[in-house]
């Protein structure tokens, strides 16, 4: 019995201790940042950096959240305008067009992905929709619905429970999260905070979304999309946005999500999910089924897979918005297997503030898009002499 | 037993009650232990105009006013459609605007500019101080502001109990001074009562204070600078005193003799001057104006050395002075709150009267 009871305590510390070793072990990476990459016009101001992806020709995409949003009232409702903007740069950093000034569903920026075709997918949080820009810049798809209004807490909520994110709108069309007055659990802002409760009708399937955080495309064109927030799971739609199948709730189960916060595809069409709060990657088939998951990178904000034959995997553990910890980028085989890291939170060039969207299409050279920092750094990885 | 009609006893406890609270907004403190002693310090007033705006642009609430070395003046206001920051030449004539739409930017508080001639402004609205550079693009960042929904949150009742205060987040700061080797120092704030040092980069090191009437503690640290050995002043508004820190926060001096600091200024040079602001209450409290407003000068060590100004809407008189400019210890700019306007005060102490 003593034998056994050792060996079994034995097999679980082994278990702990493989990860933390590997991570300990991890080659760093060099690298270098070009100082002051995107040039902006005059009385033009980057604001939060949350999204950032490139195009085939190189051009880069920023969704930022700036300006102030702008709330106006009437019949008893609040509406609310405008204030996240997508920027357009060509590939050294000259400013090129705005996309989307003042459109409908740009109220809190949350990341921006470009397809093989070059689209311009953005998702807003804010307005909890998905929006298809063609590469000239016309809207040509729209995924989810703006709630109509917010509505404004009658008297403050308890400081545990933040007033809802807009989401907690009754929703306009079918699926989607039921409705949630101000007292119900409020939303896992940036940076994690405690766990909470799951709010009623997360997970719950549908076309609608309850502030979605992150887009993804197979091969055939099928959408996948990290929603998000409040809703905790993966949402599968066809090309041509004709919803086909949803999984996930909140919790700590394989399965199941906690802030699924960034999404990507590998060639096959696999599903790699960044469930940030629960710190682990998670891995689905195209059907969404489990296969494993990664759990020795730390809070994935940001996951994105290289292109080409041998595909890669980067993961951002980032830094917390109200601190300083943490911030290295992992990067992995599409196995899980580490092959090294790089950087670390902080304020000055190569040093990173809450990395938030990852754009990899070339595997060494990495846009990061900084949310506290409010820039996005373009960085060369010398991985010839890494070590 | 007699009883009071109920149509008579509520109101008469309502009027009851109202005049205590009426009593508590209206308390008249007593003119400041130094005003009567100060020698009068002579000076002019480049008048309520001095900052030429092109047609169809309007200065608000002038919250903080600094020069940089070139001598233009970086005015940071409450400007009716966002808080906005523009940037004068030394002759007041209208350059241009920094962070137009910036998100940063909601509810201004105070605006400084450093050695290298960056410029810093701390946002009370977001919780945030953005540093520019002297071109007036963004290059550093403390704090974040809400996001988007936690804005629409009601208020906290005015005695809510704030949570404890943690490293990189603001609760309403109002100010921002640096050290000599680039060390930050912000005093933060209404809801945070604290003074919280940073290094160069922005790091964490450490911070100091909490609300309430001790030595450090602060009930609204409202102003803050240093000299040139590294020590810092914070005007603790609301206990109508300066603290004065050593570069580790450690507590070194109190002056209380000087009204209560709004806005404070210490002057560069081998000889350094402290002004402290004693100014008139921005609620139009024309019994408080009467005994407040005028603005102090100090050696560090407390001596005071001379006043002037009083509250008035003419030009020379204060409407609430919010910020200071001293980078010329003889010329003083003043942002005021109340009357919407920066002045540049020109100061004759080889004239003053013993």
């Amino acid at each position: 019995m003593l034998r056994f009871s050792q060996i079994l305590f034995a097999g679980v510390a082994m278990l702990f201790a493989s990860p933390l070793f590997a991570q300990l072990s991890v080659p760093e990476i060099p690298y270098d940042s070009a100082p002051n990459l995107l040039k902006l016009p005059d009385n033009l101001y980057m604001g939060e950096a949350v999204g950032v992806a490139t195009n085939s020709k190189g051009h880069i995409y920023v969704f930022t959240r700036t300006g102030s949003s702008n709330v106006t009232t009437g019949t008893n409702r609040a509406f609310v305008r405008s204030s996240s903007r997508l920027f357009e740069f060509d590939q050294t950093g000259k400013y090129v067009r705005e996309m989307g000034q003042g459109l409908y569903g740009f109220i809190f920026a949350h990341s921006v992905r470009v397809d093989p075709q070059d689209n311009i997918w953005v998702i807003d949080e804010g307005s909890n929709m998905v929006i298809k820009f063609d590469p000239d810049g016309h809207v040509i798809m729209t995924m989810g619905r703006k709630p109509e209004a917010i509505r404004v807490p009658a008297a403050p909520p308890p400081m545990a429970a933040p007033f809802p994110a807009p989401g907690g709108n009754p929703p306009a069309g079918p699926g989607g999260g039921p409705a949630r007055e101000g007292a119900g659990p409020g939303p896992v802002r940036e940076g994690g905070g405690p766990a909470r409760e799951a709010p009623t009708g997360a997970g719950a399937p549908g076309d609608n979304f309850d502030r979605p955080t992150d887009v993804a495309w197979d091969a055939t064109g099928n959408i996948f999309v990290a929603d998000g927030y409040n809703n905790s799971r993966v949402a599968k739609f066809d090309r041509d946005g004709k919803y086909i199948k949803s999984w996930g709730s909140r919790g700590t189960l394989p399965s199941q999500f906690h802030t699924v916060h960034s999404i990507a595809t590998d060639a096959k069409g696999n599903v790699y999910v960044g469930d940030r709060e629960n710190r682990r990657i998670q891995v689905f088939d195209n059907d969404g089924n489990f296969k494993s998951m990664y759990i020795n990178v730390g809070a994935p904000w940001a996951v994105c897979i290289t292109p080409g034959q041998h595909q890669y995997l980067y993961s951002s553990n980032s830094n917390g918005t109200a601190d300083m910890e943490n911030g290295e980028i992992y990067k992995m085989e599409l196995d899980g297997k580490i092959l090294g890291k790089f950087g670390t939170a902080g304020k000055q060039l190569k040093e990173f503030g809450s990395v938030h969207e990852i754009d990899c299409r070339n595997q060494n050279e990495i846009y990061v898009g900084e949310l506290t920092n409010w820039r996005v750094q373009k960085l060369t990885l010398h991985l010839e002499q890494a070590k | 037993m007699k009883r009071w009609p109920i149509f008579i006893a509520f109101p008469a406890a309502m009027l009851f009650v109202a005049s205590l609270f009426a009593q508590e907004r209206n308390a008249v403190p007593p003119p400041a232990a130094a005003f009567a002693t100060a020698p009068e310090i002579p000076y002019d007033s480049a008048g309520a105009n001095y900052l030429k705006f092109p047609a169809g642009l309007y200065l608000g609430e002038a919250m903080g006013v600094a020069r940089n070395s070139k001598g233009q003046i970086l005015v940071f206001t409450r400007s009716g459609e966002a808080t906005r920051l523009f940037r004068f030449d030394p002759e007041g004539n209208y350059l241009g605007e920094i962070g137009q739409g910036l998100y940063g930017f909601a509810m201004a508080h105070g605006v400084r500019v450093d050695s290298q001639d960056n410029i810093w402004a701390v946002d009370e609205g977001t919780d945030m101080v953005i540093k520019f550079n002297p071109e007036g693009r963004v290059v550093m960042l403390l704090g974040r502001r809400p996001e988007f929904g936690e804005g629409l949150l009601a208020t906290p009742a005015n005695n809510a109990v704030p949570p404890p205060a943690v490293p990189y987040k603001f609760g309403r700061p109002t100010d921002i001074a640096w050290d000599a080797t680039g060390n930050i120092f912000v005093s933060d704030g209404y809801t945070n009562s604290r003074v919280v040092k940073y290094d160069k980069w922005g790091k964490f090191i450490k911070s100091v204070g909490t609300r309430g009437t001790e030595p450090s503690q602060f009930n609204t640290p409202h102003s803050i600078q240093t000299d040139a050995n590294g020590n810092v002043y914070v005007a603790d508004r609301g206990n109508r005193r300066i603290q004065v820190l050593s570069n580790d926060l450690t507590l070194r001096a109190i002056y209380d003799n000087v009204g209560s600091p709004w806005a404070v200024c210490i002057t560069p040079g081998p000889h350094q001057y402290l002004y402290s602001s004693n100014s008139n209450p921005d609620n139009n409290n024309s019994n408080v104006a009467a005994v407040t407003g005028e603005i102090y000068k100090m050696e560090l060590d407390g001596t005071v050395v001379g006043k002037f100004g009083k509250a008035g809407k003419l030009a020379k008189e204060f409407t609430t002075v919010h910020a200071m400019d001293c980078r010329n210890p003889n010329e003083i700019m003043t942002a005021e709150i109340t009357g919407w306007r920066v002045q540049k005060l020109t100061l004759h102490p080889q004239a003053s009267s013993k």
